[in-house]
């Protein structure tokens, strides 16, 4: 690990300030993957600005019936927060569907979207990776990527986000609160992670410096049935596999909205926009559900360890969806 | 009921159990002497080479960094045992992740830091790391470890299995497995006044003795070795590791007390694993299920480093009646981590492919599992001929049926749909020979009335500690209060590791036989004890040694429930349940912990654990805790271990088999047919994790409608 500055900042503006002070800085949530990577040399950070006790840690509702997530709200808190179980009941499962008590405990909403892939090559600095280091190649293209990435990759890089969290956000039509030196702006949910194309280095639109202040989960899906489910190689501590949290509203037995989104299948969150116009309107029928399915996975291409990804996210949608579409006999 | 029943046999709570939940209780990283200075490794980044330069000066110039060793400037050694062992004495790099320098600092920090800044030069040569049955360098070794032959052949087994109304040819693969201590291979050395002191997380400081001595050339008593608390082993930690080594080079070259904690993602390439086991199993029946032809043939591999061979056809010379028989092993050697023992080497993956086809036998002809493996009981161990001391296999079926509630169990594949799930149930037999060895042992008694016990035991978690001092009051006759023991200490003599299963019965007859003599001794003194007291010893050598003209061996049941989502092919062990039959139980409390320890680890062989090598690197791709999945609690939901008595009166002195492996062998075999009872699909691939099932079942013809969504 090398030696690094660290400061403690006590407001938001504190923090930008200490940021821009200190060149080649880094933000500290929980800390619970930015330390691992310091001690592994993948992150080598000159200086960590510790914003761990920024006053950024309610869950408040606002007057038009959303709700805003502070960014250091921790995932325990956030699972159990009673306005996000009953309204958003995807985003508290995801929640918990993600890493182990401890973990979640310690973990921050901000720091959670913020984590990098858990790609083996990208966590060891002794093999090629173009997200690490530009250029230098993609180990997992060449070595073992039964976990990587089946749709929206490129030659770059074939590496998933491995946040669970971030996959509720984004089928809930959620935003995420950035504040920098140009001020603060809003990004939604769905644009908030990128693909990787030919900068893997860059895992999201952040600019630098920028700090994410919250999370706005708005009232349009408060209240809708929603669900997220994770296969995984083990029942609990595990990286997906393939997720999906699904978003369903029904109305005269036609879908008046939908927001679907799979998880550990790209570089970001997959929102399946395809799907969800297939289904607008349409009649909630396992038939409907596969039809739509069919056109979001079609451009799917497994690599030669991961086919398995395309019929497990297919079926996890479907159970899923079937599950928000007749709740009665579940 | 004498007061000697009471102390062995009963569920003693672990001595040191209080000091270890405290925190009080100090690990080999944790003796902190002054002036201590910590280490950190550089492993190889190639797969196969050679080092032709190391730049250790942007280490040296960082802040707090003491020395890098490398293998121009380390002290030389002598020949170790383990050829693993000569670390740092040429440029050669067998495997990737082979240690090619070590970085001494004043903190942990700065050696860490210095590691990364080193600079080695390679000349990386072409690897061959992907293990082949049909690989053209496989040979036939001499032997398979544990000293067995590498083959045996009775009768004609091609031609009584081409002459079998019913035949079975399939073949299964069990991928590496990585022991994964939770106290990583962990050393403090220092040395004072040519006096090498080293304090070593390892399972037997015996053998770590014997190799300080061999590589450093000193003279016995000029090298100590302190193991007072393990924090787990599993074989790895068996003979010693490059860290003690490499620690006691470090203190040497500094002239500093050094600690060196493997880091965790060195692991897997430094320590030890189970190889990758490719099994082909050939069983000839009759209609009935009676085995008249069986062949076992396995291929794995070893390192360039030395010759280990998972002696995994091992167990089929042992379970069933077979007249034409024939096991055999095959070994290729590559440019991978040198593999060796883990929890039951050979029986663990052995038996899953033995117990996985005994249920492919049980299918085809229709014959209940339990009632075919009755049906198939030898007389005498098949492979020598010579009578078992005891076997209780059958007893343990039978009363795992019962406990279980296998009768009435449909037998049909798919018959236990519930919603998305498929509820299905297994079984499996398990074995361990009975190994014991010499060892020696010192009790005395004090005037005070209390009784100090000496033996170089090892406790890695275990309860051995607990135990011994059991069997040191059982002998005396006195309550185990009245004992002090201690252990871990190379100083009080020789004594075997804690492995083998053969702990407990090692250490125990020589403390028994010293406590013994003591009580005769005592029966014979006459009035007050002298301050120093009165003392007596033993040495085992010659009873523990002597070859037994019996078969001795450890045996159980498994009996699995799993329920196998058709979503998403995720498998869950929803009972797991084991009886088996070991000799007398000394301590029922810390027995059954190494029962469910063992199952435990047995479940998670079969759904979880698994290493992939890299083809492209070289190297083990899961190499941390959050990607080699060891099972967590959310997937344990009910183990339950049991016992049938046992009297063996052909063993040693307190009756008792070993129990710290057999929990292991045939769990994987028993959840791997349970997934086949519930799916109608055989998978004979390890582990059952949901891309492998999930394509197995999307591949398998289904009826319509069964596969949930």
């Amino acid at each position: 690990m090398k030696p690094f500055a660290y400061v403690r900042a006590g407001s938001v503006e504190e923090a930008t300030d200490a940021y821009a002070a200190h060149p080649g800085a880094r933000y500290l949530g929980g800390g619970t993957n930015l330390v691992d990577l310091m001690k592994l040399g993948v992150e080598t950070p000159a200086a960590l600005v510790d914003v761990g006790r920024l006053p950024l840690e309610s869950v408040e509702e606002l007057p038009d019936g959303a709700l805003r997530v502070g960014a250091m709200v921790r995932n325990s808190d956030l699972a159990a927060h009673p306005a996000v179980r009953d309204r958003y009941p995807v985003l508290s499962q995801a929640l918990l569907a993600g890493a182990s008590g401890q973990l979640r405990n310690a973990a921050t909403t901000g720091g959670n979207l913020l984590q990098r892939t858990r790609c083996p090559y990208f966590q060891d600095p002794s093999k090629p990776c173009n997200k690490r280091v530009p250029g230098s190649g993609c180990g997992a293209l060449e070595g073992v990527h039964r976990d990587h990435a089946v749709l929206g990759y490129s030659g770059s890089c074939i590496a998933t986000n491995p946040s669970d969290l971030a996959v509720a956000l984004a089928a809930l039509d959620a935003r995420v609160e950035l504040y920098g030196d140009r001020g603060a702006r809003t990004l939604p949910a769905t644009e908030f992670h990128r693909l990787p194309g030919n900068h893997p280095e860059w895992d999201t639109e952040i600019r630098p410096g920028e700090l994410i202040t919250g999370v706005l989960l708005p009232a349009a899906t408060a209240g809708l049935p929603s669900a997220y489910r994770k296969a995984r190689d083990r029942a609990s501590y595990a990286f997906a596999l393939a997720s999906v949290a699904a978003v369903l509203h029904l109305s005269d037995g036609v879908v008046e909205r939908v927001g679907l989104a799979f998880g550990a299948l790209a570089h970001r969150p997959w929102r399946a926009r395809r799907a969800e116009a297939a289904l607008l309107g349409a009649a909630p029928t396992r038939a409907a559900f596969e039809h739509a399915l069919e056109l979001e996975l079609a451009d799917a291409e497994p690599l030669r360890d991961n086919a398995y990804k395309v019929p497990l996210a297919r079926r996890l949608a479907l159970d899923v969806l079937g599950r928000l579409a007749r709740p009665a006999t579940y | 009921m004498t007061g000697t029943d009471t102390v062995l046999g009963a569920p003693a709570e672990r001595r040191e159990g209080r000091e270890k939940v405290t925190g009080a209780a100090r690990y080999a990283a944790e003796y902190d002497h002054p002036g201590r200075a910590l280490a950190w490794p550089v492993p190889a980044t190639v797969a196969r080479g050679r080092v032709t330069g190391v730049d250790a000066r942007p280490a040296l110039e960082l802040p707090g960094v003491l020395a890098v060793l490398t293998h121009e400037n380390a002290p030389r050694l002598g020949e170790p045992d383990d050829p693993a062992l000569s670390v740092l004495q040429d440029p050669r790099v067998p495997h990737r992740g082979w240690f090619v320098a070590l970085v001494v600092a004043e903190t942990l920090e700065a050696a860490r830091d210095g590691a990364a800044a080193v600079r080695v030069l390679y000349e990386a040569e072409e690897h061959h790391v992907t293990l082949s049955a049909a690989d053209p360098e496989a040979y036939v070794p001499e032997t398979a470890n544990g000293g067995y032959p590498a083959v045996t052949e009775h009768g004609d087994p091609d031609g009584a299995f081409a002459a079998a109304p019913v035949r079975l040819e399939c073949a299964y693969r069990v991928p590496p497995l990585h022991n994964h201590p939770m106290e990583p291979h962990t050393t403090t050395a220092r040395w004072d006044d040519g006096l090498l002191t080293v304090h070593t997380s390892s399972q037997g400081t015996s053998a770590v003795r014997a190799e300080l001595v061999r590589l450093f050339g000193l003279p016995e008593d000029r090298v100590t070795v302190l193991a007072e608390h393990v924090g787990g082993g599993f074989g790895s930690k068996g003979t010693p590791r490059c860290d003690v080594v490499l620690a006691a080079m470090a203190a040497r070259h500094t002239g500093r007390p050094v600690t060196l904690a493997l880091p965790r993602r060195a692991l897997p390439a430094v320590v030890g694993h189970r190889a990758t086991t490719l099994h082909q199993l050939r069983l000839g029946a009759d209609a009935e299920g009676r085995i008249s032809a069986l062949t076992h043939e396995v291929t794995t591999y070893s390192s360039r480093v030395r010759e280990f061979v998972e002696q995994a056809a091992v167990p089929a010379r042992v379970m069933y009646a077979a007249p034409d028989s024939l096991t055999r092993h095959r070994l290729v050697r590559l440019d991978v981590p040198t593999p060796s023992w883990m929890r039951a080497p050979g029986e663990a993956p052995g038996m899953f492919a033995l117990e996985s086809a005994l249920d492919e036998l049980a299918c085809a002809t229709g014959v209940d599992p339990v009632e075919l493996r009755v049906r198939n009981e030898p007389e005498t161990e098949p492979d020598s001929g010579r009578p078992f001391s005891s076997r209780h296999l059958v007893e343990c079926l039978r009363e795992g049926a019962r406990r279980f509630g296998w009768a009435g169990r449909d037998p049909r594949p798919r018959s236990g749909a519930a919603g998305p799930l498929l509820v299905g149930t297994g079984v499996a037999a398990a074995t361990y020979p009975v190994l014991v060895s010499p060892c020696v042992a010192s009790a005395r008694a004090l005037p005070d009335g209390s009784f100090l016990v000496r033996v170089n035991a090892t406790d890695i978690g275990t309860g051995a500690r607990t135990v011994c001092a059991q069997v040191a009051a059982d002998a005396l006759g006195v309550p185990p209060e009245r004992v002090r023991i201690e252990i871990g200490d190379s100083r009080i003599g020789f004594a075997p590791m804690a492995g083998g299963s053969a702990g407990t019965a090692s250490w125990g007859w020589a403390v028994h036989e010293a406590c013994v003599r003591l009580t005769r001794k005592l029966a014979g003194h006459t009035g007050g004890l002298p301050e120093e007291g009165l003392a007596a010893g033993a040495d085992t050598s010659d009873a523990a040694g002597a070859k037994s003209p019996w078969s001795r061996h450890a045996f159980g049941a498994h009996f699995a429930e799993v329920a196998v989502d058709t979503v998403t092919g995720e498998v869950r062990v929803t009972r797991l349940l084991g009886v088996f039959a070991a000799g007398r139980i000394l301590n029922p409390r810390t027995a059954r912990s190494q029962l469910v320890g063992g199952m435990t680890m047995g479940l998670g062989m079969a759904l979880t654990e698994g290493s992939t090598m890299d083809p492209a690197f070289g190297d083990f791709v899961e190499s941390d805790l959050a990607s080699y999945h060891v099972p967590a609690h959310a997937d344990v939901a009910s183990v339950e271990a049991y016992w049938v008595e046992e009297d063996d009166p052909h063993l040693n002195p307190m009756g008792s088999k070993g129990i710290g492996e057999i929990g292991i062998v045939g769990s994987a075999a028993a959840v791997g047919n349970a997934v086949h009872h519930a799916t109608g699909v055989r998978f004979r691939e390890l582990p059952l994790t949901p891309d492998r099932v999930l394509t197995g079942l999307l591949d398998h013809a289904h009826p319509p409608g069964t596969l949930g969504v």
